[in-house]
């Protein structure tokens, strides 16, 4: 059982957890993860490790409430347990002095952004981070990220914070005048890291993207997480989680995240009617 | 003893009707009662050269033990076999006897071999009803060994180690311990709390059980040398091979280790009130012919959504590596074959999988495993309808447990080298047995393993001294 310590709400469907998990949290690297299971019923999903005290022998994780296991995970509270962590998982970010970097990342993508940032700014990098979100409410980790970076770009959809637009409108403007980017790396929603390869293409920038393909084991056992780079077949979650974006098949990333759209939108519907008093939503 | 008069007939072990046993996952086969077993006990000839005993992995004394049953003696027939195969129960049910034991068996060259693997299931299920001997460990050893992974191999291992009076620490990956005995093979063939039983008595005997725990990750093989005096790897073989074909990433294509994974070990068969989630549709085919691609086709069959399931094999019936009773399993139960054939390529519509286009297939010359050779029909492409297919051509050790451990080497399919002797690796202290050095193999062999990598744990640890 692994406790949690310290747990809060980030922003609208958003929580952070610091879980006690001692031995992972003196592995974890960034680029990693771990995967969970709430109870003796629950589904094994992947989280990234957003950060880690090793001395607290803490990891933190952040949540985006999605369906049926990210809900029920919101219901535990400090002091409660979650039943299994397994990790650190995947590949840790390959990490040079490059220069430059931009850190980009939406929604469930700056829990990676996070630990990466981390790592590129120890390696001696220059580091920009933009961070996209739909609008002001689902604002969050803009203090975290300032301490980090040595520019933070926030963007909003709706324009009711920061820049107006997309993480993609707000790194174009940055390519476009003039500065140099030595190198992308890049964690959200699929739509998302595909626009920023399909950006970055054109500026023959070098990119990295962070894959959040359906995963069972995490450890090469299932091949559930499959993805295609580059004409070959991955297992993301020991061949990366992080690939060459301008590599990967995103369309097949989206339709395969699909696989299973229905079944979880009947156990969502459940978890709702029998379980869950926290959530009205 | 006078000779004895040959019975041809084996006492039939009870099974469940098949259209009954395909609702459900509970076991297939009902096993012999007391009565049973001491008749078909008495089928035994108690040949002085035993032939059974030399084509048993581990040659248990098939003909002494058989004698207790026959005697109704029957936990001190289960301590017989226990003196060479600490897990009966599970053997008797999963081994592939008819091409070890009971391929051997006298009786079996003029009528039906004796039934050795159900006799040795009700002595080991029959010493679990009346509960297990108090294994009492007279010597401890102030040493400790770190066993990684919880399948047959280190159960084996741990086992013999304990009864020595090592201190064992079992490190298991996943959330349950078991191996492929959890998460592979599926309750009706043998029911998970036979192999948690077999795991709360090496718990009771002082064995340690860290799930949870992914040895290359949570931490290395050089970390456990710097806390255990010994390891032995026991990681199996649990990498999925591919069929590398066009369509292999659409949506309802499979791993035979994804499928059953989340049917059984997740319990997906129980969703919604659990939370993995399958996809099957109506109609699911399985590529291989081994006992995994039984295990599923039969797991597929007890869904509810599933209404037909059909084996694609390259080769012929006869060839298929299956034990024999897998597959009439599967036939009674209303799996289709579809022999000679093979996939080329998952056709798909809107990146979900719609069909397998196939070619039929010929049987050529023996090739070097001694089966006669597939060779496919030019021009007979054919398209087979589906919603969803399982591939289970086979799995090669996963590389994670050794992952940058330089002094271990490996072959070519990532197997683990190891001594023949002693089993231990080029890494001094650590040794490896069952699947991770053999590819894929059998629950028995894994144990023999198991238990030889103990005997060299203990020199080595002796010889340390
Ligand atoms: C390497 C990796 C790191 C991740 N890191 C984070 C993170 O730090 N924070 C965060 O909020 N989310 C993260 N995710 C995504 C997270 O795992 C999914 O949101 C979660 O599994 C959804 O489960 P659910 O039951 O709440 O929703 P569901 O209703 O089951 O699913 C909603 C959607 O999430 C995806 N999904 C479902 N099951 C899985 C699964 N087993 N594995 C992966 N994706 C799945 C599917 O696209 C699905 O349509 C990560 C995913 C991966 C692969
Ligand atoms: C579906 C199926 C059906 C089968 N049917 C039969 C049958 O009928 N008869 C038969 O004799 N054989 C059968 N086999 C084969 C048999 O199950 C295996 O040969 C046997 O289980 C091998 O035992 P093992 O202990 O070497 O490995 P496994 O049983 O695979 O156990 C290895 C364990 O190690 C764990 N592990 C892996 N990597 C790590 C790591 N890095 N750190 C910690 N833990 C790790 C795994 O999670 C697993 O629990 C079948 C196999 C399958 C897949
Ligand atoms: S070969 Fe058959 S008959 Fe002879 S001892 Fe073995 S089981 Fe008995
Ligand atoms: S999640 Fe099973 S192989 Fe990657």
């Amino acid at each position: 059982m692994f406790r949690i310590v310290k747990k809060r709400e980030l922003a609208e469907n958003v929580d952070e957890f610091i879980i006690e998990a001692p031995l992972i949290a003196k592995k974890a690297k960034p680029g990693q993860f771990v995967i969970i299971r709430v109870n003796a019923k629950g589904e094994r999903i992947p989280l990234t490790i957003a950060d880690k005290d090793p001395e607290a022998g803490t990891i933190t994780l952040m949540v985006q409430r999605v369906g049926k296991s990210t809900y029920h995970l919101s219901c535990f509270d400090e002091g409660n347990s979650i039943r299994d962590v397994v990790g650190p998982l995947g590949k840790p970010t390959h990490i040079e002095k490059w220069g430059h970097v931009v850190a980009v990342g939406g929604g469930l993508g700056l829990a990676p952004i996070h630990h990466i940032a981390q790592g590129v700014k120890e390696a001696g990098n220059e580091l920009t981070v933009i961070m996209g979100f739909r609008r002001k409410e689902l604002i969050f980790w803009e203090d975290r990220m300032e301490l980090l970076a040595d520019r933070v770009i926030v963007t909003t959809n709706d324009g009711s914070y920061g820049m107006k637009g997309l993480v993609t409108d707000a790194l174009r403007n940055l390519l476009d005048s003039g500065t140099k980017v030595d190198m992308v790396i890049c964690a959200g929603p699929v739509p998302m890291m595909k626009a920023v390869a399909d950006l970055t293409r054109d500026y023959g920038v070098p990119t990295v993207a962070s894959l959040n393909p359906i995963m069972v084991d995490g450890t090469g056992m299932c091949g559930a997480c499959r993805v295609t780079v580059g004409g070959e077949v991955k297992f993301a979650c020991v061949d990366g989680p992080e690939f060459d974006a301008h590599q990967v098949d995103f369309d097949e990333l989206m339709n395969r995240l699909k696989m299973f759209r229905e079944k979880e939108e009947e156990a969502f519907k459940e978890f709702q009617r029998k379980h869950c008093g926290c959530h009205g939503r | 003893m006078a000779k004895r008069e040959i019975i041809k007939k084996r006492v039939p072990v009870p099974e469940r009707d098949p259209k009954e046993r395909v609702k459900d996952f509970k076991e297939v086969k009902l096993g012999y009662t007391p009565q049973l077993a001491m008749e078909e006990a008495k089928r035994c000839l108690q040949c002085p050269h035993s032939p059974c005993v030399k084509a048993c992995p581990v040659n248990v004394p098939i003909p002494q033990f058989i004698k207790l049953i026959e005697e109704g003696k029957f936990v001190e027939a289960a301590r017989k076999i226990k003196e060479e195969n600490i897990l009966p129960s599970v053997c008797g049910r999963v081994c592939p006897q008819e091409i070890q034991c009971e391929g051997a068996c006298v009786v079996g060259k003029v009528g039906d071999p004796v039934a050795i693997g159900a006799l040795e299931a009700f002595a080991g299920d029959h010493e679990a009803s009346v509960g297990y001997e108090k294994i009492v460990i007279t010597e401890k050893r102030n040493k400790k060994v770190a066993i990684v992974g919880s399948g047959p191999a280190g159960i084996a291992c741990a086992a013999d180690l304990l009864k020595m009076g090592y201190e064992v620490t079992i490190f298991e990956a996943l959330h349950e311990p078991g191996g492929v005995l959890v998460y592979g093979i599926p309750e009706f063939r043998l029911p998970n709390e036979i192999v948690e039983r077999e795991l709360s008595f090496l718990k009771e005997m002082g064995a340690k059980i860290e799930l949870n725990f992914i040895v290359g990750k949570t931490k290395t093989v050089y970390e456990l040398l710097e806390e255990f005096d010994a390891v032995f790897i026991g990681s199996g073989a649990g990498l999925p091979y591919m069929l590398n074909i066009e369509g292999l990433n659409l949506n309802g294509v499979y791993s035979a280790n994804e499928f059953l994974t989340r049917v059984l070990f997740m319990g997906a068969y129980k969703f919604p009130e659990t939370d993995t989630p399958v996809f099957t549709g109506k109609r699911l085919a399985v590529i291989g012919g081994g006992n995994t691609a039984m295990d599923v086709a039969r797991t597929a069959l007890r869904l509810k959504e599933v209404e037909e399931v059909m084996v694609i094999y390259r080769r012929s019936k006869e060839e298929m590596p299956a034990r024999v009773e897998e597959v009439r399993h599967a036939e009674e139960e209303g799996v289709i074959f579809k022999t000679l054939t093979n996939p080329v390529r998952f056709v798909g519509e809107n990146g979900w999988i719609k069909g397998i286009e196939c070619v039929r297939m010929e049987l050529g010359e023996p090739d070097e495993s001694g089966r006669r050779k597939p060779i496919p029909v030019p021009g007979s492409e054919f398209i087979i309808e589906v919603d969803s297919v399982v591939m289970a051509i086979g799995q090669g050790p996963n590389p994670v447990v050794v992952d940058g451990v330089k002094e271990i080497k490996r072959g070519k399919k990532g197997e683990i080298i190891v001594d023949p002797e002693t089993l231990m690796t080029d890494l001094p202290g650590v040794f490896a047995g069952g699947d991770v050095i053999r590819g894929g193999s059998t629950v028995i062999v894994a144990m023999g393993d198991g238990r030889k990598a103990a005997r060299g744990i203990h020199e080595y640890l002796s010889r340390k001294q």
